[in-house]
């Protein structure tokens, strides 16, 4: 805006309103009753909560309106700490605005650029401290510190190396193998066909030897999930199709995006729905992704019955099961 | 002089005559500090700060890092005989045997959650009202780092317990670790001590919660309360107040009392949600295995538009040269989150730059009188919630009885859609509003009293406002763009002609506004 204007000028600061503490002893009495109160409050708190911490069994429900069933000895413990922090804090504040000068004072600010002449003695005294030191003219202990500083800083990354393994071919291998037979989760009980019906879903793992313990990085892999349906409703190619028996499919229950468990199964419209980010998978088409952001199907297992009656892998997963990595090849 | 004085001078005597703390002492307890609601903002978050770190002690007292495998025998039925991690055990003994073990757990997760929420409508504040100008805008980019280290800190927190629920979360963490280039799964196998999800990660992010990010939090606030205080805080505008000086209360005692009033205040309310109010019950959730999930996992909201633009992304991969580049993990959960962090860190100094403006302001803007960045902040904040719509899209499906795919469509498109929307409606809103402004400085407040005239119309009496109201609504400035010459003097062109338009247009734009009222305009209208 150009200087011609008259801009709207400002009235300064208004004129002080006392409050009726200010002015009037007796409403000033009053409030220091009230801050009392307040303060007293917070002290009845704090006896609350000793009381509920030492006379409350911690095993004892009781009904509130909206809370519902509700232990008492959390609820009271709570409610006396709360009530004993809370009401000194209205006190003080009480306090302040009702007894306290409410006046509105004026500082100035100060400017924070140091005056020229300190600036100019700075620069002067940086200079000198880099010329003492020899920095600019002696190049060979300029460079040489400069290596030496660089080599320092590489040092945690060396110490910090054994953190973990490298990862090999663990992102790519699973425990099934040709023959491995496919037991339930939990219970780790051996599966045949006519254990399921269709429709029905079951969660599997690959048998392990008795005794044996399993370890939830291999779970994080292995875990398979076991579909049956009427064989008529697949639309698989005849390779696919000859990885199913019977309508029983085997695909991997890690998410092909971020690796949760896709344990959401609708049987009216046969798909899986990954739970976290809604990567939605056909299952009679082979897992194929029909939405969200999963850019692969999840991989099948090719499954058989072995010579027993009961459920094999006919061979390991022919790719990577889980979330993507660099070193994956498609 | 009392007994009570003498003691009280000699304890200060000794005290000064060590550290001469008296004159700096002096100096800082009549320091004024401006009153206003939205001050309070900050200091929440500071005292939710003070409430972890006291609740979060607690914690560690009981708390078992670790994911050797245990069998439960406490006295939570539903899980006595199952094998779980020392972690979740632990953390069940806390729930149901130490006595005040949940309510400082639930504490310790609703303080978390209102630092956040403190820590986000703070930000609002300092940049709705442009208070990262200079000379703040170390300040600032010190807030933008606390927030982001914050997300860090809640997330590695929720992720302790070691429940089904949040190590689902840890394993879409480490998925997104694995996905980048080159170096992703050697890092996940060294963040994880091997594949997910070994025994190491829990103990890891133990320390990192508890020993480094709240080191690195004591720092990081410690600046910022100290820049505060030695560039004095900014206030809104108003009669009396003006670049050079600060309108307030003094330290002492009103500003301790309310301040430290506060602090109770804010610690009383919190213990009361934490009494009343049941948050993350994680015996519900189970212990944490890789097979199973819980359907409607969740993220604490500070994550959820994180979870929502995850969700939202295309089905894209690359596959090049028998190598794999997973855009769908990388593009909403790396580079998006980086652009906009990014952006949010450096705007103190685009916009310096569009204006031109290298003055120092402590006077707080209105947001409507500086249209352009009210509408990108609005804008901004529009792209977050639909991101965070779309975080919980599984929950909103199940509630409103709509479809997931309805849901992430509307998001898929809104968020290109809706934010420019909200730039453009937030624009003409705040133009709207500085007309309005006009208008009740030039012809004052409408009382509702109708009048009517000897000629038989009817008009409504307009009654002049406070000089103190006038001077509210005309003290800012309204500057003109930048005017940057696409050629100097001798007509030749200048250097950087296409950065120079962009900054142009641009300075255009910020200057956009509805001339302020001034006493010539009342003048004239006077004269009418």
């Amino acid at each position: 805006m150009s200087n011609e204007i008259e801009a709207i000028k400002d009235p300064g600061l208004p004129a002080h309103v006392h409050r009726r503490t200010d002015t009037d002893p007796k409403a000033a009495k009053k409030a220091e009753r009230q801050v009392a109160i307040l303060f007293l409050l917070s002290a009845l708190g704090t006896i609350t909560l000793i009381g509920s911490y030492i006379f409350i069994p911690q095993d004892v429900f009781i009904f509130f309106p909206v809370l519902g069933n509700t232990n008492a000895h959390q609820l009271f413990l709570g409610l006396g700490m709360a009530a004993s922090l809370f009401f000194i804090g209205m006190g003080a504040i009480h306090w302040a605005k009702t007894l306290m000068p409410d006046e509105e004072v004026i500082i100035q600010r100060h400017e924070f650029r140091s005056p020229d002449e300190d600036r100019a003695d700075f620069v002067k005294a940086a200079k000198d401290g880099a010329a003492a030191a020899g920095l600019g003219r002696r190049s060979l202990i300029k460079r040489s510190l400069g290596l030496s500083l660089g080599l320092v800083g590489l040092s945690p990354l060396i110490l910090l190396r054994d953190l973990g393994p490298l990862p090999g071919d663990s992102l790519t291998k699973t425990s099934w193998k040709t023959g491995t037979r496919l037991v339930t989760d939990p219970g780790d009980r051996p599966i045949r066909p006519e254990d399921l019906e269709v429709g029905a879903v079951a969660q599997t793992l690959p048998e392990i030897a008795k005794g044996e313990h399993r370890k939830l990085s291999d779970i994080a892999k292995d875990a398979v999930l076991l579909i049956r349906l009427r064989p008529e409703e697949f639309n698989l190619d005849a390779e696919r199709l000859s990885w199913t028996h019977e309508g029983i499919i085997a695909f991997s229950k890690i998410c092909s995006h971020m690796g949760c468990a896709v344990a959401l199964y609708e049987q009216q419209t046969k798909h899986l729905l990954c739970p976290c980010h809604q990567s939605t998978f056909d299952v009679t088409r082979a897992a194929k992704v029909i939405f969200g952001p999963s850019a692969r199907p999840l991989p099948q297992l090719a499954i058989k019955v072995d010579s027993e009656g009961y459920l094999v892998a006919q061979s390991p997963f022919n790719e990577p099961v889980g979330p993507s990595f660099w070193e994956r090849s498609s | 002089m009392t007994a009570r004085e003498r003691i009280a001078g000699s304890v200060a005597n000794y005290v000064d005559e060590r550290t001469g703390a008296a004159k700096w002492m002096k100096k800082n307890l009549t320091k004024v500090f401006p009153d206003h609601w939205s001050f309070l903002l900050g200091e929440i978050a500071l005292y939710s700060f003070v409430i972890l770190l006291l609740s979060g002690t607690f914690l560690t007292f009981w708390f078992d890092p670790s994911q050797r495998e245990v069998i439960y025998d406490g006295s939570y039925e539903p899980l006595q005989g199952l094998e779980m991690s020392a972690a979740y055990a632990s953390t069940l003994d806390i729930s149901f045997e130490i006595r005040g073990g949940l309510l400082m757990r639930q504490i310790h997760h609703w303080a978390a959650l209102i630092f956040m929420a403190a820590i986000v409508v703070h930000l609002m504040r300092v940049y709705f009202t442009g208070a990262f100008r200079k000379p703040r805008e170390f300040n600032w980019i010190i807030g933008v780092g606390l927030l982001t280290l914050g997300i860090v800190e809640g997330f590695l927190g929720y992720s302790l317990p070691d429940d089904l629920l949040s190590g689902t979360g840890i394993r879409i963490a480490e998925a997104i670790i694995q996905a980048l280039p080159l170096v992703g799964s050697y890092l996940a196998f060294f963040a994880f001590g091997g594949a997910f999800p070994g025994e190491a990660f829990i103990p890891r992010i133990y320390t990192v919660h508890v020993l480094l990010l709240p080191g690195a939090f004591l720092a990081l606030i410690t600046v910022h309360l100290m820049l505060v205080w030695y560039q004095k805080h900014t206030q809104y505008p108003g009669p009396g107040r003006t670049e050079k000086n600060v309108v307030g209360y003094p330290l002492l005692p009103v500003y301790m009392a309310k301040a430290g009033g506060f602090f109770f205040i804010v610690f009383g309310v919190t213990a009361f949600l934490g009494a009343v109010a049941s948050i993350n019950p994680i015996w519900l959730y189970g212990p944490y295995t890789p097979a199973q999930i819980s359907a409607g996992s969740q993220p604490d909201w500070y994550m959820g538009w994180l979870d929502g633009l995850v969700r939202m992304a295309p089905p894209l991969e690359s596959y090049i040269f028998g190598y794999t580049i997973p855009w769908n993990i990388l593009i909403p959960g790396l580079i998006v989150p980086g652009i906009l962090f990014t952006g949010m860190a450096l705007y103190p100094f685009i916009e310096s730059w569009i204006t031109g403006d290298k003055r120092e302001h402590h006077i707080l803007d209105r947001p409507r009188n500086a249209p352009n960045r009210t509408a990108l902040g609005v804008m901004s904040l529009t792209f977050m919630l639909v991101a965070l719509i779309n975080g919980g899209n599984d929950i909103i499906a199940t509630t409103f009885d709509l479809t997931i795919n309805q849901i992430m469509w509307f998001s898929r498109i809104g968020i290109f859609v809706l934010p420019p929307i909200a730039f453009v409606i937030t624009k003409r809103l705040c133009l709207s509003l500085q007309r309005a402004d006009r208008e009740l400085v030039l012809h004052g407040r409408e009382t509702g009293r109708l009048v009517m005239m000897p000629h038989g119309e009817f008009v409504e009496v307009h009654e002049p406002i406070s000089p103190e109201k006038a001077w509210l609504l005309t003290q800012h400035e309204q500057n003109p763009p930048l005017a940057l010459e696409e050629s100097d003097l001798r007509g030749v062109r200048r250097p950087g002609v296409l950065k120079n338009k962009l900054r142009a247009h641009m300075s255009k734009a910020h200057a956009v506004s509805v001339p302020k009222a001034t006493a010539d305009d009342l003048k004239e209208i006077e004269h009418h």
